[in-house]
């Protein structure tokens, strides 16, 4: 696989270290996650030439734009890179047309051939009828439109996404991401999306690099990762529940106390166990159903989620339990109600700690 | 009232040489903002007060300061006059000079306060759109700043038109050559009070209406774009 976009970025800024190997083929979507101040943005800087690395080397469509050692640092405008800002940063005082021709005209196409490859991509995005419009004559979900046309009429070997979303409202963010979901598909350049929305990065990504503290703490295919995170901060951003613990011969015991089933029986040593919340159930007495694992714990927080209501308990094992409203009220779930907690074998996912699988 | 030839000339030539400072003063004073306000260089401290000095510096000190430097024995003044034969004292490009001298700081301090209310970032995007420095200040920073840039202009159109001490000092009082519209008026106290009014009349309106137009269009917005 010949990555298009080649990555080992090192930068040292203050007391803050990002240190990052990753790669991106041509055609692929590759979403950045993490908290903030993981160093999401400092990467994409990295990468479109607005911060010089400190150590290691980009290389663009093969061409090395970075790299200390031999002194090479390619400027921002000849990188051939397209950035969607988070903020769009589209030209307030140009057109659509002309913001999204700027790139063209920049490079040296004259205004005729620029304004034909503006067109081109107006037209792509459905952005016709607004080419005449600022951007202060512009929804967030069009904005964003623009600003991807404006970054890829200008032909870039790679297309970076700098939080594309976090601009959006509530209310449009579903549509506007289902639609660049679309654009992003029929785009053949190597897409670097940084974001902190997990439905962002399983919905666009076709790959996920999660980011912490400057470190790549898991990568992988977006429902590998989404099924096995490897930390805690992922599987609270997909409201997984996440234990770890030792297994032997089909039996976890995990960290905190407390023993669990699993049907896998392969599994030896250090162990991460994923639970859906909605894989537990609540009982206000001893269930003898077919359930294997069986708990004692007592609640600890309740919180509606959508229809849902989501029960956070003390165990051990602590988990996060999601039941019907009914169910609240039927076993009368405030915190400190003692309840008897339980799952499936069958519902535990289980794999090895600290490996992040390859793909 | 305004009809004498004196005062026609006053008028004439006011417009003529506050129109040229005003245009020296943009084409000097928008790449010195630019490097105020964006580039890093040793002494940059001491060029921002150079720059400012002349908003406080009497006029007539600001005068005398010019005949020093471009008098015919002046610093560069000498030069000038041995290698090309420009003289600038006394004649109407002498005016422009001591115009532009007392009004660029006006469109300096203006422009380059805009410039540092810029974040970067709408710049920066031009960068990565594959734009050259020259092209994002000609395409992205200039109409930022546009509601700045005029309101610098017309500033300093209005400092150049009321010049009064340098331009005396500096290029005299010649009629027809060097007198502008607040030298007649001066003149004009003595010999013809009546025709100095009506001038003076002429010079207020014409503050008001920039001050006027100012207000309503570009002030407000204020200086950021």
């Amino acid at each position: 696989m010949s990555a298009s976009l080649s990555v080992r970025a090192v930068v040292q800024r203050d007391d803050f270290e990002l240190a990052v190997t990753m790669a991106v083929a041509v055609g692929e979507v590759v979403a950045v996650i993490g908290p903030n101040g993981a160093g999401k943005s400092t990467l994409l800087r990295a990468v479109s030439g607005l911060l010089p690395l400190t150590q290691g080397r980009i290389e663009i469509g093969g061409r090395v734009v970075d790299d200390p050692e031999f002194g090479v640092l390619v400027p921002p405008e000849e990188r051939r890179v397209g950035v969607v800002f988070q903020a769009y940063l589209l030209f307030p005082h140009l057109t659509v047309r002309e913001n999204v021709a700027f790139g063209p005209r920049a490079t040296g196409a004259g205004l005729k051939q620029a304004r034909t490859t503006a067109g081109r991509w107006i037209d792509a995005l459905g952005l016709t009828s607004l080419a005449s419009r600022r951007p202060d004559q512009l929804s967030g979900g069009q904005s964003q439109r623009v600003a991807l046309a404006r970054a890829l009429a200008g032909d870039p070997d790679v297309l970076l996404l700098d939080e594309p979303m976090a601009a959006l409202d509530a209310g449009t963010r579903i549509d506007v991401r289902a639609e660049l979901r679309d654009h992003l598909r029929d785009v053949n350049t190597p897409t670097l999306l940084i974001t902190h929305d997990p439905l962002d990065a399983l919905m666009l990504a076709d790959r996920i690099l999660v980011l912490e503290e400057g470190r790549v703490t898991q990568q992988g295919v977006a429902v590998e990762v989404a099924r096995r995170p490897s930390s805690t901060y992922v599987a609270k951003l997909l409201g997984l529940n996440l234990l770890r613990g030792t297994a032997h011969d089909g039996t976890i015991t995990l960290e905190g106390g407390g023993l669990l089933s699993a049907t896998d029986r392969d599994a030896d040593g250090p162990v991460l166990v994923a639970l859906r919340p909605d894989a537990v159930s609540l009982h206000a007495t001893e269930p003898h159903g077919s359930a294997r694992n069986v708990w004692q714990g007592r609640v600890d927080g309740v919180e509606p989620i959508g229809d849902r209501v989501r029960v956070s308990t003390v165990g051990p094992p602590a988990v996060m339990a999601d039941v019907t409203a009914a169910a609240v009220s039927e076993l009368g779930l405030v915190p400190g109600t003692p309840v008897w907690l339980s799952t499936k074998a069958t519902e535990l996912e289980v794999y090895p700690a600290g490996a992040t699988p390859a793909h | 009232m305004l009809t004498s030839p004196t005062s026609l000339d006053a008028l004439r030539l006011s417009l003529v040489t506050s129109t040229s400072a005003t245009a020296v003063a943009f084409v000097l004073g928008v790449p010195l903002a630019w490097l105020l306000a964006r580039a890093h260089f040793p002494g940059r401290r001491l060029a921002r007060a150079l720059v400012t000095i002349p908003l406080v510096l009497p006029p007539v000190v600001g005068g005398i300061a010019l005949l020093l430097a471009f008098g015919r024995r002046g610093l560069v003044g000498q030069y000038l006059e041995q290698w090309f034969g420009i003289t600038l004292p006394f004649t109407t490009p002498g005016v422009i000079v001591a115009e532009a001298f007392v009004a660029m700081p006006f469109l300096i301090i203006t422009v380059e306060g805009a410039l540092r209310g810029l974040d970067g970032r709408h710049e920066q995007a031009a960068a990565t759109l594959g734009a050259r420095r020259l092209t994002v200040f000609r395409r992205v920073t200039l109409p930022l700043i546009a509601p700045s840039l005029v309101a610098g202009t017309v500033l300093t159109f209005a400092r150049a038109l009321g010049e009064f001490g340098a331009t005396i000092t500096f290029a005299g009082n010649l009629p027809g050559v060097t007198q502008t519209l607040p030298l007649a008026v001066y003149v004009g106290l003595e010999g013809d009070p009546s025709e100095a009014v009506a001038l003076s009349l002429v010079l207020l309106a014409v503050s008001v209406t920039i001050l006027v137009l100012l207000r309503d269009r570009w002030l407000r917005t204020g200086t950021a774009a």
